[in-house]
């Protein structure tokens, strides 16, 4: 009986906890969940159309690597700003570049959909730790900068309720910013245009599809490209507008936890943009209890869990969710199924 | 004479694709070599890839020492690279050999550096058991929410990977730090090492592992549970008509698989490294795939694979230190070869081939099951 009175208060303690911290962590969380929730993105829009891509943690790793690159390059020549905005250019480049790859290998080549995306993985963490010691690391030089995040005054942000959630959208970088846009955008995109319907006919039934006249493969090549071009934009928000710097490996994982992410979102962009918040909410949690601790027993229990495991809570999570959620959601049917035209062999 | 014809024929037909691979990958990567050759300091230079390769051979074979660092890199890709294997063999992709990996590394250090003092035939044979134990235990988490829920071990493993890195940081941080170290190690593992049985460091873990590699292909070709291993892998739902359980073979796959993954870094552990540490590294995981992919995921090919791996880990040092081109092509190598063999119709196409044998057929499992079509939970209602 005690326990259980235990147990009920520290749940009603991590509630008033939650009340209190939330408004100034929505800023943190959504800047953790944009790069997942751009990669969730670059999930449903291939897999949509019919081709798994597990490849979008290499090209998130590639983008971030080239996008610094340039603002790196460039960073003394044009001006900061400048050199950013061409960094980010380049980045989603290349993502749309590595797409056209990842599309050629599975829709042309017809190569497995899976081995394919363990290449691009693996090639994309051997090229930046090639380049990375090659260029950046004996030039000894100082990063690209970061772009500067935009600040809500104080007056608007006061206002309760309202106040926190609009400096969650607002209070960010440029990426950041646009990432609510893009999410209601493809939600619409997907479910109201002419693209959308070619896209969903395209991954649950390609034949019947071409036997109307949409060129599968077209629009196959046309979403993988787009796709992957958004998981670059992913890339360019880690290495310059969130860290600054760029570290072999840095994706750390991302990629796949986007792809959770879309699977908890059942393959819709805005289902996909709320299983990436709660990644977010989870991992700023566990910042966030070390700076500021709760009070109490429930301060006692949190502080007693090492860092360690706070930080491994995404990846656990991700898991969780996908044994919990994964059987009751249903994919395209015809998701990594490459598409042969009859009577071409 | 013509027997000799004939077996070289049949050679060619297995190992043509994957030799050309190999050095279709090379010849991409000398590319990259030379491209990037213009941005570094010394500036351009076309030969640089020569230079390069012969380095990687003369630090992989040219001197004695040199072929047994290739051997003992070696060792660990074996048990990897079957890890991998018999993954695909069932179906399954294993990409979570870094994770078992690590896990058998430190169960094998925590049970070596308890039996420090202890014979080596009892230390080293209770620390082996040890890191399979922990590979089993790491690899039958995702085995078993594949096989009951569905949820793809692409994802789990890798995630998997990333909190055993974090997770057994902490453990040895806070859990089981040796005394008397300036950094975060457990203790010396003393006996527990293997023995060394030739020159400076070819241990006992090499023959174990060749003899690990014809024991799984006994277990798959000879024996009843390999049989339901491979038709699970072949087609879960034919397994399923057919009596076989595929739910329960699915966890039993990557239970093995993931013990073959924990005696890989089991071996390491207790043969090279002596003591776990955070960060350890383990490209054994990524190395293991292509080893499973250019052995075409049979135990024999996946020997010869694993030399070929070895061989570039060993030599890698020597060509960085001589010609400044950084390791990590060897890991653009790799996926190369992984291109390469995945899309093998470029090879085909470019070397104009048609009697070669087709590539690992049980992909087609690990696919269609991302997408809840031929998964062993597939059809089972919920």
């Amino acid at each position: 009986m005690d326990a259980v009175g235990t147990f009920f208060r520290l749940v009603w303690e991590l509630g008033v906890y939650l009340f209190v911290v939330l408004p100034d962590l929505l800023p943190i969380i959504l800047a953790l969940a944009t790069p997942l929730a751009l990669g969730a993105l670059c999930g449903v829009v291939c897999e949509r159309s019919g081709v798994v891509n597990i490849g979008i943690e290499g090209i998130m790793l590639m983008a971030a690597f080239f996008g610094y690159l340039t603002g790196f390059a460039l960073h003394d020549t044009v001006g900061s700003g400048q050199s950013l905005a061409l960094g980010v250019v380049v980045a989603v480049a290349v993502g749309g570049l590595l797409g056209l790859l990842h599309s050629w290998l599975t829709v042309s080549v017809r190569a497995d959909q899976i081995i394919a995306g363990t290449m691009m993985n693996i090639a994309a963490f051997g090229m930046t730790g090639y380049l990375n010691r090659l260029i950046i690391t004996p030039s000894g030089r100082g990063g690209a900068g970061i772009f500067t995040p935009f600040h809500l005054s104080g007056t608007i942000a006061g206002v309760p309720l309202v106040g926190p959630v609009f400096a969650m959208f607002v209070d960010q970088g440029p990426i950041a910013m646009s990432v609510i846009v893009i999410v209601i955008a493809l939600q619409l995109a997907l479910f109201r245009t002419r693209w959308g319907l070619r896209t969903r006919a395209v991954g649950e039934h390609p034949k019947a599809a071409d036997t109307v006249g949409i060129d599968v493969v077209r629009q196959r090549y046309l979403n993988v490209v787009f796709g992957c071009a958004l998981a670059g934009l992913a890339g360019a928000f880690l290495t310059l507008e969130s860290t600054g710097s760029f570290q072999n490996g840095m994706t750390g994982g991302r990629g796949f936890i986007a792809l959770a992410a879309m699977i908890f979102g059942r393959w819709t962009p805005v289902g996909a943009f709320g299983g990436a918040l709660l990644f977010g909410t989870a991992t700023a949690l566990g910042v966030v209890v070390n700076v500021r601790v709760p009070e109490g027993d429930l301060g006692t229990l949190m502080k007693s869990i090492p860092t360690f495991w706070y930080a491994a809570l995404p990846y656990l999570m991700t898991i969780v969710i996908l044994a919990g959620v994964v059987g009751r959601s249903t994919p395209p049917a015809a998701d990594g199924v490459p598409y042969v035209k009859e009577g071409k062999a | 004479m013509i027997r000799l014809r004939g077996v070289a024929r049949r050679i060619w037909r297995v190992a043509s694709i994957p030799l050309l691979a190999i050095a279709l990958a090379f010849v991409v990567a000398a590319v990259v070599i030379v491209v990037s050759s213009a941005f570094t300091s010394t500036g351009f230079d076309l030969f640089l890839p020569i230079g390069a390769y012969s380095s990687l051979l003369a630090g992989a074979f040219g001197s004695g020492n040199g072929i047994t660092n290739t051997l003992v890199a070696a060792a660990p890709l074996i048990f990897g690279g079957l890890a991998v294997g018999l993954g695909f063999k069932g179906g399954l992709f294993n990409i979570g050999v870094a994770g078992q990996f690590l896990v058998g590394a430190f169960a094998a250090a925590i049970v070596g550096s308890a039996l420090a003092g202890a014979p080596t035939a009892v230390g080293a044979t209770l620390a082996m058991f040890a890191g399979a134990l922990g590979g089993a235990a790491f690899g039958f988490i995702p085995g078993f929410l594949k096989a009951r829920t569905g949820a793809h071990e692409v994802v789990t493993t890798i995630m998997l990977n990333n909190a055993a890195v974090l997770l057994l940081t902490w453990a040895v941080n806070d859990l089981v730090r040796a005394p008397g170290f300036s950094f975060p190690r457990t203790g010396d593992i003393g006996n527990s090492a293997l023995p060394i049985l030739l020159g400076r460091n070819l241990h006992l873990g090499i023959p174990l592992a060749v003899a690990t590699a014809f024991a799984v292909r006994w277990l798959l070709d000879r024996t009843t549970i390999g049989f339901e291993i491979r038709t699970v892998g072949q087609n879960p739902n034919a397994a399923r008509y057919a009596g076989m359980r595929p739910v329960v073979m699915t966890a039993l796959t990557m239970t093995l698989s993931g013990l073959l993954g924990g005696v890989a870094g089991a071996i390491q552990m207790l043969g090279v490294i002596g003591f776990y540490a955070p960060g350890i590294t383990a490209s054994v995981g990524f190395d293991s795939i292509a080893v499973a992919l250019l052995g075409r995921s049979d135990p024999i090919g996946i020997l010869f694979a694993a030399v070929l791996f070895g061989a570039f880990r060993a030599g890698a040092p020597l060509m960085q230190i001589e010609t400044s081109v950084p390791i990590e092509v060897i890991d653009i190598i790799q996926a190369l070869v992984i291109l390469f063999l995945a899309a093998d119709l470029i090879v085909r196409r470019v070397f104009r081939l048609r009697a070669a044998k087709a590539g690992i057929t049980e992909l087609k499992t690990v696919t269609q099951s991302w997408a809840g079509g031929a998964g062993p939970a597939a059809g089972q209602g919920s």
